[in-house]
């Protein structure tokens, strides 16, 4: 397969997760579509990985990995709190902040 | 060559569709469970780029362990359905000027894209061109994690600390 | 093309692999059921009593009424039940538990007394991370669990899906160590590796099995493994006494029986898998090596034999207690286990 290809899949997911994050009004599905977009991202470094012949691009998706985890983590931390506030998911819920 | 290219557009089939029914999807524990699809479909496009370790480690890592994360969170919040009537005003597919200029930088962002790819040389190449028996061998990546990638590695692990302590910090329940 | 196709199809290699696949799934299923029997008689005889003796000979045909019976009773669903997920739960299960199995090998490489070309290794798929996919597949053995305690839209089910799905990934963690300590020590992810390098003799009659120098190890990975499985004593979750049935309230009829069966094979394949990595798989005296799977056999026997010894034998773990041994005692003792590995390997020479 050409590499071209993984690319433009790839690119696909990437926009798929972005158009996520932009549109849904659930703080949850938001941090799915962030996972997306670093599910992507981890596909690129694998391909290239992939066409140089070398295992840098795999050691690199630990690390993408490791730190999806941690952000995953941190963030429903985030949105239990948020959620014992607010009792809403929806983040226009808090606008404290806005002038 | 052409089983390469069945087992790339099937797998790559079931990414995209289970990426699209996790931005679609009302229902918050359907999302997740489509996203792990997309995962199972991501793993078999590793395994087709000879990298199995990091394909197993995608199952166990991510749909094994943060997809279940996920769940519990959607589970004990029972997160409620998105509605069809709170995407109102205040929603951007709703205002007029927001939807008009996100759509002129999406075309533009394609563009730019599809001009760059056309002008790209290599992309054409296959990408199992260059031989290399050795790079679905656990240990070479283990040697090389170890020795090249090591302070990247322990700051690592310093990183899942912090989120674990952040983690149940913020979590926890103050005591009023 | 067509045509060498069906040469692919029709040649002695794809037959032979799908002869093995035949008889994984077949002798699977035929260990579930035996299963079934052997609990309830092994439980009989630990209490003093006969068990099921009026159907067939020995009570023999005991698992045939059981399934015919299952097979009868009428399908439920509550009506506020998740009607997707409600059905799903069950086949994530049972796909985890049949899948489990597939990279476990159970015999010698053999070429079946020469019909072969060449020999194949008797496992289903003789992948060289064996062990990580045996990982991968039990995390998701956890979703079968939690997806049929939300679907159930009952407190009792919830409830006891979501204290047995984190009981299992707590210990999961402790699981994944024991297996990492063997594999340090054999030096190889691939099950068939594991188990070729544990045969030989120390002073010619202790066999070399992973179980005589790693016995902490072999304890971590007992417990971890029994935690799992959600049996006793770390049956909590499925509790009669104090949560009806825990997740699986809900169910009636076959979706019942695919969680029975998934629980049994997955009984099966913790002790398959504690066979090849601490008891020397198919290695064993006095059977030439094209048979060792006769030892494997008796090892199983004797490992599930244990598992249900210990049922009926020990009381349950209260669920706090339950939690606390696993992330307080079970962790830290698999982590010193696989310190103290690694320095004999560096110390001693490695593989």
């Amino acid at each position: 397969m050409p590499l071209g290809h993984y690319l433009v899949l790839s690119g696909l997911l990437f926009a798929i997760g972005t158009a996520g994050v932009f549109l849904r009004r659930n703080l949850i599905t938001l941090l799915l579509s962030v996972e997306i977009m670093l599910n992507a991202v981890n596909l690129a470094f694998v391909a290239f990985g992939r066409v140089q012949g070398t295992v840098d691009g795999q050691i690199i998706t630990f690390f993408v990995m490791t730190v999806a985890a941690a952000e995953a983590a941190v963030g429903l931390a985030l949105v239990i709190a948020l959620f014992r506030h607010r009792e809403s998911l929806n983040p226009e819920a808090f606008t404290s902040l806005k002038w | 060559m052409a089983t390469d290219a069945l087992l790339f557009y099937s797998f790559a089939a079931v990414t995209v569709i289970g990426s699209l029914m996790v931005v679609t999807q009302k229902n918050p524990v359907y999302s997740v469970l489509s996203l792990i699809a997309s995962f199972f479909g991501l793993a078999g496009l590793y395994v087709v780029l000879e990298a199995p370790f990091v394909a197993v480690a995608q199952i166990i890592i991510y749909a094994g362990a943060i997809m279940v994360l996920f769940l519990f969170t959607v589970m004990l919040l029972n997160a409620p359905r998105e509605d069809a009537a709170e995407w109102d005003r205040s929603h951007p597919l709703y205002r007029p000027m927001a939807v008009r200029i996100g759509a002129a930088l999406a075309v533009l962002l394609a563009l730019e894209l599809g001009w760059a790819l056309s002008r790209a040389t290599d992309l054409g190449g296959a990408v199992n061109a260059v031989e290399n028996p050795t790079i679905s061998s656990v240990t070479l990546l283990g040697e090389v994690l170890f020795t090249r990638y090591m302070f990247a590695f322990e700051v690592t692990s310093i990183l899942i600390i912090a989120a674990m302590v952040g983690a149940v910090v913020l979590a926890r329940k103050r005591e009023e | 093309m067509i045509s060498g196709f069906i040469d692919l199809m029709t040649s002695p290699m794809t037959i032979a692999y799908m002869v093995i696949v035949g008889i994984v799934f077949g002798g699977l299923q035929i260990m579930a059921a035996v299963m079934v029997y052997a609990e309830r008689k092994v439980a009989a005889f630990m209490q003093q009593r006969v068990g099921p003796y009026r159907v067939g000979p020995q009570g023999l045909l005991q698992p045939v009424a059981d399934i015919l019976k299952l097979f009868f009773k009428e399908e439920l669903r509550p009506k506020a039940a998740d009607a997707f997920l409600f059905s799903l739960a069950p086949i994530i299960s049972v796909t985890a538990a049949y899948l489990a199995f597939a990279p476990i090998p159970f015999g010698a490489p053999t070429d079946f007394f020469g019909l072969l070309p060449e020999k194949i290794a008797i496992q289903v798929a003789d992948v060289n991370v064996a062990i990580l996919v045996i990982f991968a597949v039990a995390s998701m053995g956890v979703y079968g669990i939690v997806l049929a305690g939300w679907a159930s839209n009952s407190k009792y089910s919830l409830l006891g899906g979501l204290r047995s799905s984190a009981q299992m990934i707590s210990y999961e963690l402790a699981y994944g160590m024991a297996l990492a300590t063997v594999v340090m020590m054999a030096g190889s992810l691939s099950l068939r590796e594991i188990v070729d390098a544990q045969q030989g003799y120390w002073f010619g009659f202790i066999p070399q099995w992973y179980i005589f120098p790693q016995l902490i190890g072999f304890f971590v990975f007992a417990c971890a493994g029994i935690a799992e499985t959600n049996r006793a004593p770390f049956d909590f979750p499925e509790a009669e006494q104090e949560l009806v049935a825990g997740y699986h309230t809900e169910y009636s009829s076959m979706r019942f029986a695919m969680f029975f069966m998934a629980e049994y094979i997955n009984m099966v394949t913790v002790s398959a898998v504690a066979t090849n990595l601490y008891l020397g798989g198919w290695h064993g005296p006095f059977i030439p090596p094209e048979y060792g799977w006769i030892w494997f056999v008796i090892k199983l026997a004797i490992l599930l034999f244990i598992y249900l010894w210990l049922r009926w034998t020990l009381p349950r773990f209260r669920y706090d207690q339950l939690m606390a041994f696993g992330w307080k005692v079970l962790l830290p003792l698999a982590t010193i286990n696989l310190l103290l590995t690694a320095a004999g390997v560096l110390y001693f020479g490695g593989y």
